[in-house]
Formats: structure tokens, C-alpha cells, sequence
């Protein structure tokens, strides 16, 4: 009784899912959990697995709230971008303050958060397609204040953001780790969590019911904006240069993949923070796993499209009651002959 | 009313998109009876090595006093076969292209031999049975790069290494032709070997990212001897890498890579990365020397002329730096 309880848990298959992807690198490499504290700061592929998620985290943490909404924002890859871009060029421009040059990398992902939730909430606008305008405009605006260059500059202190060390963790992850704790309890400890996922079940009984349902499609796509430029800012700070065409190339897909591995409905309604994070744990274990394990580059795809397919079938309640149903057919067959 | 402004807000950014894709297009058409006009369609400008190359062209066509008509594509075939067609319907001289992808351009190059107008395709491949359709073909040889690379790498460590290979993107013809000529020449020494390889996708992150795994799968770094990456930014990467692990990229590790961008001769000069293998971005001279040798009625023009790129090495980093940089 007690064991059933635990296994449906909503934690349970997520948590043990990334069980065994941790688990298969004792089978193929095991320096994978070799860990050391070096120069004031754990060191190891445990560490790194944590650290190159933290991009996609924060894309996830803001995914997350505007899929609850029932919406979808496609333009975060291109965001990271823009972020990127306005950073490095401002650091080589001579106005290299730090916090001036975050503030506008944080002012243009709420800018294009703006521009997203506008064509959302204000102009009713299917979110996949006004994110997608974007998705698709926002690399070129990125190219164009690169002028189609890597930008490469050299500033410790922006630097930190993307390889310097807190608390003896790389600093992307503290960030990702505090901002996952901010809006974990102004989702969770407030109300606002729950005009979230009311927003997303029924929009119109929201409404009715008093809820300012604009307002709150607008403010997540805000929220998603300025996680993706954070994201972008960390991302910029670890190669320390803006590359619009790739700095986050198709890492939105990677963070709806995560809200989905967390459980989350594409429909909107119901989300959960944790289970995103562990959804992104899952997606970055499987990249370092397979570069550690040797396996030749073109399996890659391969390998992680069958592993995340097992994981979204484990989870699907129907897909669940099936196999359920399959036992419990063989189990009545047998008490029949008996 | 409502539904007026919605559209307004919908066609502001649709407008800047398809304006700033026409104006690239129309170049200054001042066209003297005689001088020669060449079209040229261009990927687009997706990396630094791209812009080298189209303001190559561009610098040797106003050297030699040809009118080129650049046509920017950006990553899309579908424009460039519209930039041919417009091309065609200006009566240019001769088409010089720079195709996105290999396959499809039998239709668009038989209207342009119709017409009479010689095409030279630069830079990557088409997929072609008819070699009439084009005049000559203009590229890099990327298993000679690849060959170049390895023999400065067993020239520098005697032939014997542990090397790590950071691929490019799987399946670009760039990657598989570099590792075949790296694994061609050091197959011939049998102290060398790949320990680990791995796609970079050709980029900056990945290199890096890629590389951090690495170092860790091998006992920190101590087993690697050098790190051979399929283009300059992933060796970037790498270096990068290298140094988080508290060892010296360039030293403790060497690093070879083929592309020769701005950026690698600073790493080169800073000591971070060793070597690199010059995939040269002057195709616009031999494509102008085949179009006006076949305007004299010349016909023994080679289908292929390859373009061989130097090694550059630390020695030389600085002033090349200097001189490379805008």
C-alpha cells in the first residue's frame, strides 16, 4: 500500500526516469560521478550537467507559466540572441558599467515579453503565431546589431555571469536555482499560481469569475522574456561572445520539452516548476551522457528521441492505464482457469 | 476598426522583413556598354567566414572593373533561384553562385543556358548529371584541409598523440571530407590515434560544451594530447575549456582547426590555440579568370578548380591578426 503510494506520486516517474539515465553512465562511463572540489569549486560532470542546464531552465521556468496560460512562446531562442548581442556590443561600445549593461539585456527581453504578450492578450492573437513572428524576426534584428559577426569581448565581470563560481557552483546555475526560487513562491505561496492555471483551464469562466485574464497572459510572456534574456546573458557570458546565429538556436523546443516532460498540459491549466527542472535535468544528462560515453555523433538524435518517447509514454495517464489494464486482463484470465 | 489596427500591428514587422530582403537585391544598375556585369547569389551572411567571402568577391570585382550584382539569399534556395531569374531577365554577362544546398537547380541553370549566360558555382556543390548546365565549379578541397592539419599536427608531436576530434555538424560535406584526410595521414602513424570524437555542430558553445566532457572522460585532460576540431570557432570553444580545467589550451593540449577567421589568429597570438588550416575566401578571382577567359572563346576551362588554403601557425598569429581584423 505504502509502495503504491509512493509510485503515484506525481514526482515518482520523472524522478526515476533520471535514475536510470544517471544509472546507464555507470555501465558506460563511470568518471561521470567522479567529483572534486578544485580551485573553490566542485568539479565534475555532475557539476557541468547542472551548469549547461541553467540556460534552458530559465527558458523552462518562463515556458512553463505561459503554457499554463494555454499559450506557447516560441521566440525565446531568438531572444537569448537579441540579449546576447546588445550586451557584447554594449561592453565593446565603452558604456561597460555591469549593471547598466544587464539592465538592457534584461529591458530588451522585456521588450520582446512585450511584444509577444500585446500580440497575445491585447490583439488575441494565436500565440504560436504571434511568438513565431518573433521567433523569426528576432534572429535577424540579432544579426543586424552583430552586422552578421561573432561579437568576441573581454570583461571579467560580465564574464562571471557565464564561468565564474558562488557558493563554490558555477554562477549559471545559482542564478537559475534563485530564480526558480523566486517565482516558485510568488507562483506557489500566492495566489498567482492558481490565476495561472485558472487562466489556462477556461479563459471565459476566469474572466467572470473577476480574474483580469489579460493582464495575466501578459505578465507571463513578460516573465518569459526576461528569463530568455537571462538565459541569453549567461550563454553570451560563457564563450564570452554573441553569436546570434546559433546562441540559443531551437532552445525553445528544449524548454517546451522540458514543461512537457514535467507533466504540464500543451493545452494549459496545470503546470509544475520542479517537475520542468527535472524535465531539463533529464534532456542535459542525455547530451553529457552520450558525449561521455563515446557513442558516435549520428546516434545522437536517435538516442535521445527514443529515450524522451519512453519517458512521455510512462507518464501519459492513458498509456499507464493500458499496461494497467493488460495485467489486470492477464491476472483475470488466470483466476478465470482457476 | 479593431481589426484594422490588428492588422497594422501584424504588417509593420512583416513589412521590415520583406524590405530589408528587396533592398539587398537591387544593386546600383549603372551599366556601361563595356563593362562586364556579373550576377552573384550568396547563401546569406550566417558566419564570419561568409562575409570575408562576399566582400572578397566583391573587393576583386571592383579591382578587375566588373559591375557585380550581389544577391543575398539568406539560407534560402528559393531566392536565389528567384535571383538567378532576375539575373537572366537583366542580361548579365555571367551567374556566379554560391549554392544553399546541393539539389534542384537543373530547371533555373537550363533557362540560364538558354539564355547563353555562363554559370560558375563557388563554394559548395550541385548535385548535377549534365556538367554543360555550368561553366566550372570553384571550391575549397576539404580533405586536403583536413590532410594539412593532421600533418602539422604529427610534424609537431612526432607522431605520436592522443587526439580528441570535435566534428562538425554530422553529415556537412565540410566535416566528413576533413575527417577523412586527418584520418587518411594519421593512420600512417601508428603511435597517433582518435580517442574520442564528437560533433561541435560548429559552433562556439558546443565546442566548449563537447570539450568539457571530454576533459573529464579523460582523467582531467592528462590523457589528451591534442584537440583537432573541424573549424576555428569550436576550437575557440575548446581552448576555452581548456583553461576552466586549470590547463594551459595551446601547451598542456594543443588545439588544430581549419577555417582561419579573425578571431582564431588573436587565440593563436594569445598562445591559446596552435594551428590552423586556411579555408581560403578568395573564390571571386579564379571565377572571374574562367568567365573572361570563356568571353575569348577559350574552351579548355577545367569543371573543377580547388582553392588551396596556407597553415597558419603561432609564428605568423600577430600581424596576420592585425592585418585580417576590419
Amino acid at each position: 500500500m505504502q509502495l503504491t503510494h509512493l509510485t503515484q506520486h506525481r514526482l515518482f516517474l520523472p524522478l526515476l526516469a533520471l535514475t536510470i539515465i544517471l544509472l546507464a553512465n555507470v555501465l558506460f562511463s563511470p568518471e561521470f560521478f567522479h567529483l572534486e572540489f578544485k580551485d573553490g569549486r566542485l568539479y565534475g560532470s555532475l557539476v557541468d550537467v547542472l551548469n549547461r542546464s541553467a540556460p534552458t531552465a530559465l527558458l523552462a521556468i518562463g515556458m512553463a507559466l505561459v503554457i499554463a496560460t494555454g499559450g506557447i512562446d516560441l521566440s525565446v531562442g531568438a531572444v537569448i540572441a537579441i540579449s546576447g548581442a546588445i550586451c557584447a556590443n554594449l561592453l565593446n561600445s565603452g558604456f561597460d558599467a555591469l549593471p547598466l549593461v544587464i539592465f538592457a539585456g534584461l529591458a530588451a527581453g522585456l521588450a520582446a515579453g512585450t511584444i509577444n504578450g500585446g500580440l497575445v492578450s491585447i490583439f488575441g492573437i494565436q500565440p504560436i503565431v504571434a511568438t513565431l513572428v518573433l521567433m523569426v524576426a528576432g534572429r535577424g534584428i540579432a544579426q543586424l546589431i552583430n552586422s552578421g559577426q561573432i561579437i568576441t569581448f573581454q570583461h571579467e565581470g560580465f564574464a562571471a555571469i557565464g564561468v565564474g563560481t558562488a557558493l563554490g557552483l558555477p554562477m549559471p546555475v545559482i542564478i537559475a536555482v534563485a530564480i526558480f526560487l523566486l517565482v516558485q513562491i510568488l507562483m506557489r505561496f500566492t495566489a498567482l499560481g492558481l490565476f495561472v492555471e485558472a487562466t489556462g483551464c477556461n479563459p471565459t469562466a476566469s474572466h467572470y469569475a473577476g480574474l483580469n485574464v489579460k493582464a495575466i497572459k501578459f505578465s507571463v510572456y513578460g516573465i518569459s522574456g526576461l528569463c530568455a534574456a537571462l538565459a541569453g546573458m549567461i550563454i553570451t557570458a560563457d564563450i564570452q561572445g554573441a553569436d546570434a546565429n546559433n546562441a540559443g538556436l531551437w532552445l525553445e523546443l528544449d524548454a517546451i520539452l522540458a514543461v512537457v516532460l514535467g507533466g504540464a498540459s500543451l493545452a494549459g491549466g496545470r503546470f509544475s516548476l520542479p517537475l520542468t527542472m527535472i524535465g531539463v535535468l533529464i534532456i542535459q544528462t542525455m547530451s553529457t551522457t552520450i558525449i561521455m560515453s563515446g557513442i558516435e555523433p549520428k546516434y545522437n538524435l536517435l538516442i535521445k528521441s527514443l529515450v524522451i518517447i519512453v519517458v512521455l509514454l510512462l507518464q501519459s495517464p492513458t498509456f499507464r492505464q493500458q499496461i494497467r489494464q493488460l495485467f489486470g486482463a492477464g491476472k483475470a484470465m488466470q483466476g478465470d482457469r482457476v | 476598426m479593431g481589426l484594422h489596427m490588428k492588422f497594422l500591428y501584424l504588417l509593420v514587422p512583416l513589412l521590415a522583413l520583406f524590405g530589408c530582403g528587396e533592398s539587398s537585391q537591387q544593386a546600383p544598375a549603372s551599366a556601361t556598354e563595356k563593362n562586364l556585369v556579373v550576377g552573384f547569389s550568396q547563401v546569406g551572411s550566417e558566419s564570419s567566414w561568409r562575409t570575408s567571402f562576399s566582400e572578397s568577391v566583391k573587393a576583386e570585382a571592383a579591382k578587375r572593373g566588373i559591375e557585380l550584382k550581389f544577391s543575398d539569399a539568406q539560407q534560402k534556395q528559393e531566392n536565389q533561384i528567384k535571383a538567378i531569374r532576375s539575373f537572366i531577365a537583366q542580361g548579365v554577362d555571367a551567374i556566379i553562385v554560391a549554392p544553399v544546398v546541393e539539389t534542384g537547380w537543373k530547371p533555373v541553370l537550363t533557362e540560364a543556358k538558354r539564355a547563353g549566360i555562363p554559370v560558375v558555382i563557388v563554394d559548395r556543390n550541385m548535385a548535377l548529371e549534365d556538367d554543360s548546365l555550368y561553366l566550372t565549379r570553384v571550391a575549397s578541397d576539404f580533405v586536403e584541409e583536413g590532410r594539412k592539419a593532421a600533418r602539422w599536427l604529427m610534424e609537431a608531436t612526432e607522431g605520436k598523440c592522443d587526439i580528441v576530434e570535435l566534428q562538425g555538424t554530422v553529415g556537412a560535406t565540410a566535416a566528413i571530407d576533413r575527417m577523412a584526410g586527418f584520418n587518411e595521414v594519421i593512420a600512417e602513424h601508428e603511435n597517433a590515434r582518435i580517442i574520442r570524437t564528437q560533433t561541435g555542430e560548429f559552433t562556439r558553445s558546443k565546442g566548449k560544451e563537447v570539450m568539457e566532457a571530454f576533459l573529464k572522460a579523460e582523467q582531467s585532460g592528462k590523457s589528451i594530447c591534442a584537440v583537432w576540431a573541424h573549424n576555428d570557432e569550436m576550437a575557440i570553444g575548446a581552448a576555452l575549456a581548456i583553461k576552466e580545467a586549470g590547463l594551459d589550451p595551446g601547451d598542456d593540449i594543443l588545439i588544430v582547426s581549419v577555417d582561419a577567421v579573425p578571431d582564431i589568429f588573436k587565440a593563436m597570438a594569445d598562445g591559446d590555440t596552435n594551428a590552423t588550416v586556411e579555408l581560403s575566401p578568395h573564390m571571386g578571382g579564379p571565377a572571374f579568370d574562367a568567365i573572361e577567359a570563356h568571353r575569348q572563346g577559350k574552351t579548355d576551362i577545367p569543371k573543377l578548380i580547388t582553392i588551396q588554403g596556407d597553415v597558419f601557425t603561432q609564428a605568423t598569429a600577430a600581424e596576420e591578426y592585425a592585418k585580417r581584423k576590419q
